[in-house]
């Protein structure tokens, strides 16, 4: 019905109709799917939660003499970074956290700074400390740099995360009678919460559940700047159940995205601590679904009722890998503030800012609008369901080693 | 009948006595301790909730600022950097004083700190560290 090139000449010319996924689905509800696939062009999505498969490549420039951080060590404010790259690339993870850091040794471990942290420092302009040590060769001699670095000196600082955007995720409960402390916070003894972890009917893949429009190119909002999916996201796993709008009854499709640090905002990404656990950073990303047919509509306003879930215990299932779900709920449920679970009343808490996944929404609604922000063609697909795709769980042979 | 949540603190001189059997004795006033420490610089540390007739209780107060414990209203004592708080919600379910709440509307998270018995346990689990503690 419409391409995304025809989309764009609307976006250029400012003519744009652009709506967030909560407003397409009242405007569903008013005017019949027909009528909104005609009028909107684009829908936008928003997502703002902690997700750990994240991190940065920098380029620092060469010191003078030269040093080879690769097969040396190289840490930013005492995190480590890796440097099994060339002589100045290095990648920091959002999860690194510095080797004195007690971790769990007085459990639960605090977890008070790590990767995300010195990301989310290096946006708000501060200095970072980086100490490396080099085994120094012919051409590369220095062993041992000290200096501060700064994000507008160097030269490449690139945002890379493996895997966000989860589409759909677990609620977490325990069943146990001791407190745990997991990556979704933590959970009192014998039902005592119920956390869950997704922006519901404003996630970016829960609203092209069958990655019609999303794809390997697609231009987003990531971290408060433009970004790029890179590719689809470690353990993409899209051969789930799905419910009848097609949309996955557990976690299912992942991203990969990729974009320019410097133009990135700290607002956006932020370091995060997560009691018992580790560190981690809770990003934004947000993607534009461009309303090709009546079908993309039919998808994107699915709405937090039609959006269901499992409930997972964490306290033994989880950590052993024991299938079984103890419970189905949808957003809906789970944004009243109280679920049932095997017949007690438990208070949920959302990690993912729902408040925040609006604001991203909205913002890129604002950009689109303005058109400052055109859409990109996707230049491959992300697998499907049909596709075969699947995530699958370590073949432990020790007979190998 | 007055009904206050406060913070006392005891200077270390004041720390071996016992202050708050005299509220109750002399004062006809209702305790109910939400938290007491000492700290190793001996200064003695205590949450308090306050009741009695609105003359006693005013004369309790006078009674602790005549001994030199330093008051302070409860509300002040766990703050929240907006800052840095990002309204995800997962301390919702952890306050045990309902003194953290959704707003189903905006989807943000109110932090009423007139119900806050200062426990702390958001501090700890705020992933961002929002929740601060001014004693």
């Amino acid at each position: 019905m419409k391409t995304i090139k025809e989309i764009n000449e609307k976006i250029r010319k400012g003519e744009a109709v652009v709506v967030t996924a909560e407003e397409v689905a009242d405007l569903v509800e008013k005017k019949g799917l027909k009528k909104v696939a005609q009028e909107v062009d684009v829908v936008t999505t928003g997502t703002f939660g902690p997700m750990c498969s994240s991190g940065a490549y920098f380029n620092i420039g060469h010191s003078k003499p030269r040093i080879k951080l690769g097969g040396g060590v190289c840490k930013l404010n005492d995190v480590p970074a890796y440097t099994g790259l060339a002589a100045v690339d290095i990648f920091l993870g959002a999860t690194a956290i510095p080797d004195d850091d007690p971790r769990n040794k007085v459990y639960p471990g605090e977890f008070k700074y790590g990767g995300g942290h010195v990301i989310h420092e290096l946006l708000e302009g501060k200095n970072v400390s980086l100490e490396a040590t080099a085994y120094g060769t012919d051409c590369y001699p220095l062993k041992k740099l000290e200096t501060a670095i700064n994000l507008k000196d160097l030269n490449e600082a690139v945002l890379f995360n493996i895997r966000n955007c989860y589409q759909n995720y677990n609620v977490a409960v325990n069943l146990s009678d001791k407190m745990v402390y997991t990556y979704m916070g933590v959970l009192k003894p014998n039902l005592g919460n119920a956390n869950y972890c997704s922006a519901g009917q404003l996630s970016p893949l829960l609203k092209d559940p069958c990655y019609k429009t999303i794809g390997v190119g697609t231009k987003i909002f990531l971290g408060g700047g433009i970004g790029f999916v890179a590719w689809h996201g470690t353990q993409h796993n899209p051969g789930v159940p799905r419910s009848d709008n097609g949309i996955p009854k557990v976690p299912a499709g992942t991203l990969a995205v990729i974009g320019d640090l410097k133009q990135m905002k700290p607002e956006w990404l932020v370091g995060t601590s997560m009691v018992g656990y580790g560190v981690t950073m809770i990003v934004g990303i947000g993607v534009p679904i461009p309303v090709l047919d009546e079908d993309v509509v039919k998808y994107a306003a699915a709405r937090d009722e039609e959006i269901f879930t499992q409930v997972i215990d964490y306290s033994n299932n989880y950590p052993n890998c024991i299938p079984g779900s103890l419970a189905q709920v949808s957003y809906a449920q789970l944004k009243t503030g109280k679920i049932v679970v095997q017949n007690k009343e438990i208070p949920t808490g959302n990690l993912s800012s729902y408040s925040k996944a609006r604001e991203i929404a909205e913002t890129l609604k604002s950009w689109i609008k303005k058109g400052d922000f055109t859409l990109s063609e996707p230049v491959a697909n992300i697998p499907g369901a049909e596709s075969g795709y699947a995530f699958k769980p370590l073949k432990q042979n020790p007979s190998l080693s | 009948m007055t009904s206050k949540r406060i913070v006392l603190h005891f200077p270390h001189r004041l720390v071996d006595q016992p202050i708050v059997y005299k509220l109750v004795k002399e004062f006809d006033l209702k305790f109910n301790i939400l938290k007491a420490s000492v700290t190793p610089q001996e200064e003695g540390l205590m949450v308090l909730e306050l009741t009695g007739k609105k003359e006693n209780f005013d004369k309790g107060i006078e009674y602790l600022n005549s001994c030199g414990v330093k008051i302070q209203p409860l509300s002040q004592d766990v703050i929240r950097n907006e800052e840095k708080c990002t309204h995800c919600g997962v301390c919702v379910p952890i306050c045990p004083a309902g003194a953290l709440t959704v707003d189903q509307e905006s989807r943000k998270i109110i932090f009423h700190d007139k119900k806050c018995i200062a426990c702390e346990l958001c501090v700890r689990i705020c992933p961002t560290r929002a929740m601060e503690v001014r004693f």
